[in-house]
């Protein structure tokens, strides 16, 4: 007896079936139409890249390293590691900085998979996201125009109520330099922060009062509005790398108020990406996070090019895809199946002639010949008879049967007469 | 139970603590151990990087090594399921990160903010990728190797990260001692499952007692490791041509060779160990490593001349098709061959059978063990098995059958060792002989070419002379 054997599919990795598929195309569309609309234009990077692409320091943090796929190509014996790409911003700061002779300032977008090893294999190590980036634009108006894309592409896919956390990694990045640590105890408290562990900060101590009050007023305080961030720039004797990276975000988040854009501001909703140097934001909806940016003025230089001030952001396809409703596809209903009384040689040719015609006005034709049963019921079934010229049309929705007696009087009668 | 550094400690620990094994010893070649006075437990002798794995497979219960080899496995894999149970105390060192006396590198901190790319030589693979990200080291290359790590830097390595007691033996090396990467000892480590669900509590009391004694007379016992100093000589730009010579087995054939050929090299004999031994001609440069390592080596130009085996030269092309590493010359010596093996008990007479035990489900992932492990890979994927898992063994690969593998990709000379661990021979791969291996590229310039056919003229003496 045949029992279903146990599945050959690797931990962590899924299969997409044509609903999910269906699913995946339509944001898909609705992302490539949003960013073109306003300028973008997409592009491809490879699945593979050398490691050494993204143990640059400041570019993904230990952490995120550990679980990258490196391994030794074909022509590794020089120790080259390669790897599946983890992330989907440093590739495409890399294609930029190699080929910057084309454009000044380019806006780009991607539909890439990235891959991160997960321990338990329950969640997808390959994940797809959705990314745009606006190289070479300053802050605050790139950045605005950033978050005002993505937040518009979410609202075209239906999620009007989205919720932005805004941060500002130069604000931390300032911190922990102005805590004045030793290089070892600095980067360990770096890649806890920067994995999210902020309480990692807590205990931290600066021996400057200004330091340390403004330590604690971001780790328990959140706002609503840049007036939050003016409160911070208010305080006395900050350090100048800090009002400085209050200022810029200062002129972000007032920028986005004045669009009428909400979002609340927590200093501690920086997560995993090292390379960011100024404003980050996540998108959340419905407690959900769908996406995520930021600025990242050095990575640029990191990958070998020019310094050059760049933004941008990434929504992730899982979260989406659980999230986006589609009403139910028009085409189903307005399909055609065509069969023959018998399937002789004349019939199937004269059901094919039908199909094409068919097809070239856009329907959807399946054949339902010996042995092909169309799995899903379509609106219309079609009977090519035995005389030549004559058709049986069957319409499933008012159970009406015709007989014509020309392919143009199928056309004349599925087309809605 | 280890074999190596830390037999005679372990040994002398179990004595005392009242578990003996007797034929426990570097000599004996006996790998399944019954302890004497406690039937009960039956131990197998492993290269000490092999145990860490054997544990967390599932194969043992509990496992003896080093703290290194633990940190090896689970820094790459940190699900894999491993406890650590004890600290036996003894084995006490730290893996370092060192370079050479000679070479530029003098500060860790440096080398950190180096953007050239760092080649690091070790036999700590993962812990070495796991130091390279955590001190974010730029851009690094890791060459894992078998052996006489201390010897690759100045000019083929900028960093070795290699074991030792202390710093003192470090320097002893005309090494620098640039970072403390991890400090180590012997412990005793439990499978976790059978930690959740067997009764080892007896056993492990037995060691803890031990540990709670006065005296502790393994904690005597210096580890067994050959180490050499990294002696560099500043003549080497008269060098024009590095040569690599094997240590281990190889070594009193090759020399045999050698002197047949006429070419002399002091310190490059049996009682002393030199890794850089001095060639009469000024142009020779020769290093004495693991013949394992030699064919990548050569491929990244640290070396243009390698006596190695075809064995492991096929094993690196295999991995590595369009490496530039090539063969220049079969030297006649060191004769094996490298054949398929599997247990008596199975009823299998070649690979096809053992290839439907697999299809019928009697041994549904076949485990094949191997020190060739692309050499293991390409034949079992040749002879079409479907799923098959590879295990990499580091020596006294023999032991792993019938309870650890079901095939074996070995190498032979009788087949005597094999008959006598209960195996057979169930097919023959190739003919392995010694070899001289080169590199195209460096072939490629006029004065190396000359010198390197110079070299093949007298090597091919001793060949004629056969």
């Amino acid at each position: 007896m045949w029992t279903k054997p146990v599945s050959q599919r690797c931990k962590g990795a899924r299969d997409l079936l044509p609903e999910d598929l269906e699913l995946f195309r339509h944001i898909e569309s609705v992302f490539c139409r949003s960013c073109s609309s306003w300028g973008y234009r997409e592009v491809r990077t490879p699945t593979l890249e050398y490691l050494s692409l993204f143990t640059a320091a400041g570019t993904l943090t230990p952490n995120m390293l550990s679980r990258v796929y490196s391994f030794l190509d074909w022509d590794g014996w020089s120790g080259e590691r390669v790897v599946l790409r983890p992330d989907g911003t440093i590739p495409i700061a890399r294609l930029y900085a190699e080929n910057s002779s084309c454009w000044k300032l380019a806006r780009l977008f991607y539909i890439t998979n990235v891959f991160v090893f997960e321990e338990t294999g329950t969640e997808n190590r390959e994940r797809w996201q959705c990314g745009a980036e606006l190289i070479n634009g300053s802050p605050p108006a790139a950045d605005m125009e950033i978050i005002a894309l993505a937040i518009e592409i979410l609202r075209n896919l239906g999620m009007d109520d989205v919720e932005i956390l805004l941060s500002h990694a130069g604000i931390l990045k300032a911190l922990i330099n102005e805590l004045k640590l030793d290089l070892d105890e600095r980067a360990k408290l770096l890649d806890r922060v920067l994995d999210g562990d902020w309480q990692a900060l807590a205990p931290a101590e600066s021996n400057e009062p200004a330091v340390q009050g403004f330590l604690s007023l971001i780790l328990t305080s959140k706002g609503t509005r840049s007036s939050f961030v003016r409160n911070l720039k208010s305080l006395p004797n900050l350090p100048q790398s800090i009002h400085s990276a209050l200022e810029e975000f200062d002129k972000v988040a007032e920028l986005l108020d004045v669009l009428g854009i909400r979002y609340r501001i927590d200093i501690t909703a920086v997560r995993g990406f090292e390379y960011y140097t100024g404003v980050c934001f996540q998108f959340l909806y419905r407690g959900q996070k769908v996406g995520s940016g930021g600025r990242y003025d050095n990575l640029l230089s990191l990958v070998g090019g020019e310094s050059t001030p760049a933004c941008g952001f990434a929504l992730y396809m899982d979260p989406l895809m659980s999230l986006v409703t589609r009403g139910r596809q028009q085409d189903s209903k307005q399909g055609v199946v065509v069969k023959c009384e018998r399937d002789t040689p004349e019939a199937i040719k004269v059901g094919f002639a039908l199909g094409d015609m068919l097809r070239k006005r856009g329907y959807l034709v399946e054949f339902a010949f010996t042995g092909l049963r169309p799995a899903s019921q379509r609106r219309w079934l079609v009977k090519v008879g035995d005389k030549p010229g004559e058709f049986l049309i069957v319409d499933r929705q008012s159970q009406r049967r015709r007989k014509v007696r020309s392919v143009d009087q199928v056309i004349s009668v599925v087309g809605g007469e | 139970m280890p074999k190596g550094r830390f037999l005679s400690a372990t040994a002398i620990f179990l004595k005392e603590a009242g578990v003996e094994f007797p034929n426990y010893s570097e000599q004996a070649r006996i790998y399944r151990l019954k302890s004497k006075g406690h039937p009960s437990i039956s131990a197998k002798v492993f290269q000490e990087k092999d145990i860490p794995v054997q544990v967390a497979i599932g194969n043992y219960d509990l496992g003896i090594c080093g703290a290194d080899w633990v940190e090896e496995l689970v820094s790459k894999y940190p699900s894999s399921p491993l406890l650590k149970v004890l600290d036996l105390g003894y084995g006490r060192g730290a893996i370092y990160a060192t370079s050479s006396k000679f070479g530029g590198v003098s500060d860790f901190q440096n080398l950190v903010e180096q953007c050239c790319s760092l080649r690091i030589v070790t036999e700590y693979p993962n812990l070495a990728e796991a130091m390279a990200l955590k001190f974010r080291l730029r851009k690094f290359k890791i060459f894992p190797v078998w052996g006489a790590t201390e010897v690759y830097p100045p000019e083929n390595a900028d960093l070795a990260l290699l074991w030792a007691e202390n710093e003192a033996e470090i320097i002893a090396q005309n090494l620098v001692p640039l970072k403390s990467v991890l400090q180590t000892n012997v412990l005793l480590v439990a499978n976790k499952v059978s930690w959740e669900t067997k009764d080892l509590g007896w056993l492990v009391g037995v060691f803890s007692s031990a540990l709670g004694r006065e005296n502790k007379p393994w904690l005597d016992i210096r580890p067994g490791t050959k180490r050499t100093a990294n002696g560099f000589r500043p003549s080497m730009e008269s060098i024009k041509i590095w040569l690599a010579l094997p240590d281990g087995h190889q070594q009193a054939p090759a020399l045999e060779f050698l002197s047949r050929a006429g070419l002399e090299l002091d310190g490059y004999s049996s009682d002393v160990l030199d890794r850089r031994p001095r060639s009469a001609f000024d142009w020779l440069g020769v290093k004495v490593v693991r013949p394992q390592d030699m064919p990548l080596q050569v491929a990244n130009g640290n070396f243009d001349l390698a006596i190695t085996g075809e064995d492991w030269f096929l094993d690196h092309m295999y991995r590595f098709p369009s490496s530039p590493v090539t063969k220049l010359l079969n030297l006649g010596f060191g004769r094996v061959r490298i054949v398929a093996v599997a247990s008596q008990d199975l009823p299998i007479n070649n690979i096809a059978d053992m290839r439907r035990l697999a299809q019928y489900g009697k041994l549904p992932v076949p485990r094949v063990a191997s020190e060739y492990i692309n050499i293991a890979d390409k034949y079992v994927r040749d002879n079409h098995f479907s799923r098959y898992r590879l295990i990499p063994t580091w020596g006294a690969s023999e032991a792993f059958l019938p309870e650890d593998a079901d095939l074996l990709i070995e190498n032979t000379q009788t087949g005597r060792t094999l008959a006598e661990h209960g195996l057979k021979i169930i097919d023959t791969l190739f003919e392995s002989m010694a070899c001289l291996i080169g590199n195209k590229d460096s072939l490629k310039n006029p004065t190396k070419k000359g010198k390197v056919v110079e070299l093949i003229k007298v090597f091919s003496r001793a060949i004629e002379g056969n």
